[in-house]
């Protein structure tokens, strides 16, 4: 018996548990390392007296796992109780506006009639689509008082290329070459940088280390005498969560040495219905219909980034871009808009998720717009009363749709924002954005969106003050153990990265 | 109002903890001329019900696939998806989670995303791959930027018929590179890479060998464009090639207008350090179980900022789960059979059409697409098709028509085409 006990121990963790199975907290292996089926999951007509005209050699053994459609269920549905997600619980990355994704924008995307659609279609046979983006432009125009709007970029990196290209291909027409500086606080989003260097600018940084906010002064010095400054990349409300003040002033400098404002459009949620960008000098702005406009993130995309842009540079967006004339809705190509700096993406756009904003703008409405940016202003400044006295606050308020925290009252105590981060995951959190923006030490960004009731707000709120004591009161190691009830502790990242294990191997 | 949950006690009760009147107050930086005065443009908000009678009004306005005879491809294709793969992904947790940033609460994201670049790499015969791009163009102008990046060369050279939007978004990009030249043809000593579509745009499939020596006698990267990965299932893998990348669309996703499809980028292991977009990586956590996350990021925009190899941050994430549940659940024998289906209708299709007079096939090799020449304007006669409900293809200039058959063609489809078309050039 005992003999048998103990093979039948070492089975139960090894094949029965996966190592680990407890409860309804399961383990489960990789696809390929299951018990293959003799079938696969899907059932096909047979082909008869199959005879390739390929002209070339019919592909030999794949190694691709098999698996009946039971088992592939069980196996996604298994792997999905790994994940946080906003439908289970608070979300309050800063900069990433992780509100409620409505259930109706799923089913409208798949209507059949926009689901299955080809992108190449005779237009008269997709008029409802062209509607669909002609309809989501003209709101994002009124939303931003930006006349010129093109739905094509993916994401937000790619609205943001789409936004430095258009200015690049207008000094480009206007002969000035000898532009060719960007400028952009230290506080950017890391995407900023990169895009201006994609587009083949150079960058000149505007110090905003000290003050958390653009000074007329400092953006003066960056500008210098202005000659070489294509244009500026600022985030407003910038990544510390502050509405720059002196935005008008330093715009209308940036316009006269000749410079476009690119706006990124992270935070727009602190803006959406209450407040124009065109009317504090933005040129071009990419909006994220995943942030604003509840797109869900899916764990990483898709993303959609269209771009609105002044009067002026709309001759220099990118193409296709709807237009209405007396035939109806059409798409608007390189051979009618000859100065365009043509195309960026294989297609129109991200279309499913445009069909999603628009069924979240027509359940708004202009009233309920403009009741999401004020409730998001409105959250975030609450936690900020409610946090201020015992975290440290680089930057004075109030804050707009986030707020930014640090950890020099708790890090030498123990209690370091990587720790705060683990611990509110170990409580049931998905932490805030750490260590972002980088002009502050332990940085730790707190958006909670407008979706959140007070209820939900006050045990954050418990928690991180329940931490801030832990801490104060000499206990800051056991923090440094978090998390322990999760799925998984903490990762190797060092490891994965010395090792590089990127795909599954016999 | 209905995502809204604060109520007016909850309001007021936290603008009195604030220590202000209103939000208005909260907005004190704000100068007063941004304020919006009115939104004349935007309706008031509107019921669930109200919202789906207007976009469903909306819907119905176009002419869908699955309505009558559909024959067009051009780079997105039209297949089935399982109903699994839509329930999978519309579960809460992979729909409403965000960028696995936190390893510990998102394995479930990480897990299925180190799955699809295992798959991309068996599929392209590739060391690894990254974990999906936003589009097959993107994607392929990505793979172009990095041959640069890795020859220090700068020049990119099209080998064959490259899907044209390709082609314009490769234009685009490299306008912001004015030293770097694009050009057809064979790669010389100057090349960065050559850019090799298969099956290319035509629909005729490309062996790799006499491209690989051409790349191996210039220093030149070889960079395969898959349109069509179903073909992968009947043709051989691009295992010769430095770069494979393309579109996965016609894997777990509806061709939704033109996006959000699924762009995939896979490469030599050596190369990997000057990849583009996210990675995801095995290794262990604090107890020793194996895990996974987000690594070799230090290539990225967060980490380099303007030494980046890219802008890129998220992708597609939910687009790769679709494929990967997609794959799943064809396997080996459903996967080949699938591929092997969609060429078996081609040829159908191809077989009904040579029998029409003036009609004839222009391509003597293809997977599920080829050319077609007509007795009249291709243009003009897809347009009466359509008329008629029949989406017959994408038209190249002059008679020359694009056409595509998938496992949704059905012999029906086929017939009405053919006796529709007969009509037509009668």
């Amino acid at each position: 018996m005992s003999a048998e006990r103990k093979i039948l121990g070492e089975m139960m963790e090894k094949t029965i548990l996966n190592g680990g199975t407890r409860g309804l907290n399961y383990e489960e292996n990789l696809l390929w390392e299951k018990e293959h089926s003799d079938h696969p999951g899907v059932d096909l007509p047979p082909v008869k007296d199959f005879k390739s005209r390929t002209g070339l050699a019919e592909r030999g053994t794949i190694g691709l796992p098999q698996c009946s459609e039971p088992q592939v269920v069980r196996h996604f549905v298994r792997l999905s109780t790994w994940n946080y997600s906003i439908d289970s619980g608070f979300f309050p990355l800063g900069s990433c506006t992780m509100k409620h994704n409505p259930r109706l924008n799923e089913r409208m995307a798949r209507l059949p009639g926009f689901a299955h659609v080809h992108p190449m279609q005779p237009q008269g046979t997709v008029q409802g689509a062209l509607r669909v983006m002609y309809e989501l432009q003209n709101i994002l125009s009124e939303l931003t008082g930006l006349p010129g709007v093109c739905l094509t970029p993916a994401a937000g990196a790619h609205g943001e290329l789409a936004g430095l290209m258009t200015i690049r291909r207008a000094h480009e027409l206007k002969g000035n070459t000898h532009k060719t500086v960007i400028l952009t606080p230290d506080s950017s989003h890391g995407t900023n940088p990169a895009t201006a260097a994609m587009c083949g600018f150079t960058l000149r940084v505007i110090p905003t280390r000290d003050t958390g906010r653009m000074t007329v002064a400092a953006f003066r010095e960056a500008l210098g005498d202005g000659k070489d400054v294509a244009g500026m990349m600022v985030t407003n409300p910038n990544t510390c969560g502050l509405f720059e003040r002196e935005i008008i002033e330093i715009a209308d400098l940036l316009h006269k040495a000749g410079g476009y404002f690119y706006c990124d459009g992270a935070n727009f949620n602190a803006l959406v219905g209450s407040i124009r960008p065109a009317d504090f000098g933005v040129d071009v702005m990419h909006i994220n219909l995943h942030k604003t406009f509840s797109t869900p993130h899916g764990g990483g995309g898709p993303g959609s980034g269209p771009i609105c842009v002044t009067k002026e540079l709309a001759p220099y967006m990118p193409v296709p871009v709807v237009v209405k004339d007396a035939d109806g809705f059409h798409l608007e190509t390189e051979e009618e808009r000859p100065t365009t700096l043509g195309r960026m993406k294989g297609f129109q756009g991200q279309f499913g998720m445009h069909v999603r904003a628009l069924s979240y703008i027509l359940s708004h409405g202009a009233d309920g717009l403009k009741q999401v940016s004020e409730d998001a202003v409105l959250n975030a400044n609450y936690i900020l009363s409610q946090l201020k006295d015992i975290y440290h606050v680089p930057f004075e308020g109030p804050c707009m749709h986030e707020c930014l925290l640090t950890d020099k009252n708790q890090k030498d105590a123990g209690g370091s924002t990587i720790d705060v981060a683990k611990t509110l995951v170990e409580y049931g959190f998905h932490p805030m954005t750490v260590y972002f923006p980088l002009v502050v030490q332990g940085a730790m960004l707190i958006e909670p969106t407008e979706t959140e009731s007070k209820d939900s707000l006050d045990r954050f709120i418990a928690v991180m003050r329940w931490i801030a004591a832990e801490s104060a009161a000499g206990r800051g190691a056991a923090l440094h153990e978090n998390p322990v009830s999760t799925p998984r502790r903490r990762l190797d990242e060092v490891k994965a990265a010395r090792e590089p294990r990127l795909r599954w191997k016999a | 109002m209905r995502y809204l949950p604060q109520t007016k006690k909850a309001r007021e009760a936290m603008l009195e903890s604030v220590g202000v009147q209103s939000v208005r107050d909260l907005y004190k930086d704000v100068p007063e001329q941004a304020f919006i005065k009115g939104l004349a443009k935007i309706p008031m908000h509107m019921g669930e019900l109200e919202v789906e009678r207007t976009l469903s009004s909306y819907a119905n306005e176009n002419h869908a696939a699955g309505e009558g005879p559909f024959f067009l491809g051009a780079g997105t294709y039209y297949h089935h998806i399982p109903a699994s793969v839509d329930h999978i992904i519309q579960r809460s947790e992979f729909l409403t989670a965000y960028t696995p940033y936190q390893p510990e609460i998102a394995q479930g994201t990480l897990t299925a995303i180190f799955e699809f670049q295992t798959f991309i790499a068996q599929l392209t015969g590739q060391d690894i791959a990254n974990a999906s791009m936003y589009d097959g163009a993107t994607a392929c102008v990505e793979a172009a930027l990095m041959a640069l990046r890795v020859t220090e060369r700068k020049k990119i050279v099209i080998g064959n018929a490259l899907h044209p939007h390709y082609r314009d978004v490769i234009a685009s990009y490299m306008a912001n590179h004015p030293d770097v030249a694009v050009a057809d043809g064979e790669p010389d000593g100057e090349s960065a890479c050559v850019i090799l579509q298969s099956p290319d745009f035509h629909g005729k499939p490309h062996a790799y060998e006499a491209w690989r020596e051409k790349c191996d006698a210039t220093g030149a990267m070889l960079i395969v464009v898959i349109n069509e990965i179903v073909s992968l299932g009947l043709l051989p893998a691009p295992s010769l090639a430095d770069i494979v990348c393309g579109e996965a669309q016609s894997i777990g996703l509806p061709m939704s207008f033109g996006g959000p499809h699924l762009g995939f980028f896979a490469c030599r292991e050596k190369f990997v350090r000057q990849m583009p977009g996210r990675l995801v990586g095995q290794t262990v956590d604090a107890g020793g179980k194996r895990g996974f996350v987000l690594t070799l990021n230090t290539r990225e925009q967060h980490i380099r900022r303007e030494k980046a190899t890219s802008n890129i941050c998220t992708n597609q994430g939910l687009c790769a789960l679709a494929f990967t549940v997609h794959m799943a659940l064809l396997g080996e024998d459903g996967f080949k059979g699938l591929a092997k289906l969609n060429h078996a209708r081609a040829c159908a299709l191809a077989d009904a059409l040579a029998k029409v007079k003036g009609v004839s096939i222009e391509n003597g090799a293809f997977f599920n697409e080829f050319v077609v020449t007509l007795p009249v304007d291709a243009a003009e006669l897809a347009e009466t098709l359509s008329e008629e409900g029949i989406i017959a293809g994408y038209p190249l200039g002059g008679k020359r028509l694009l056409m595509a058959a998938t496992e949704m063609t059905t012999d029906e489809d086929i017939d009405i085409l053919v006796s529709t078309m007969k009509e037509a050039l009668s």
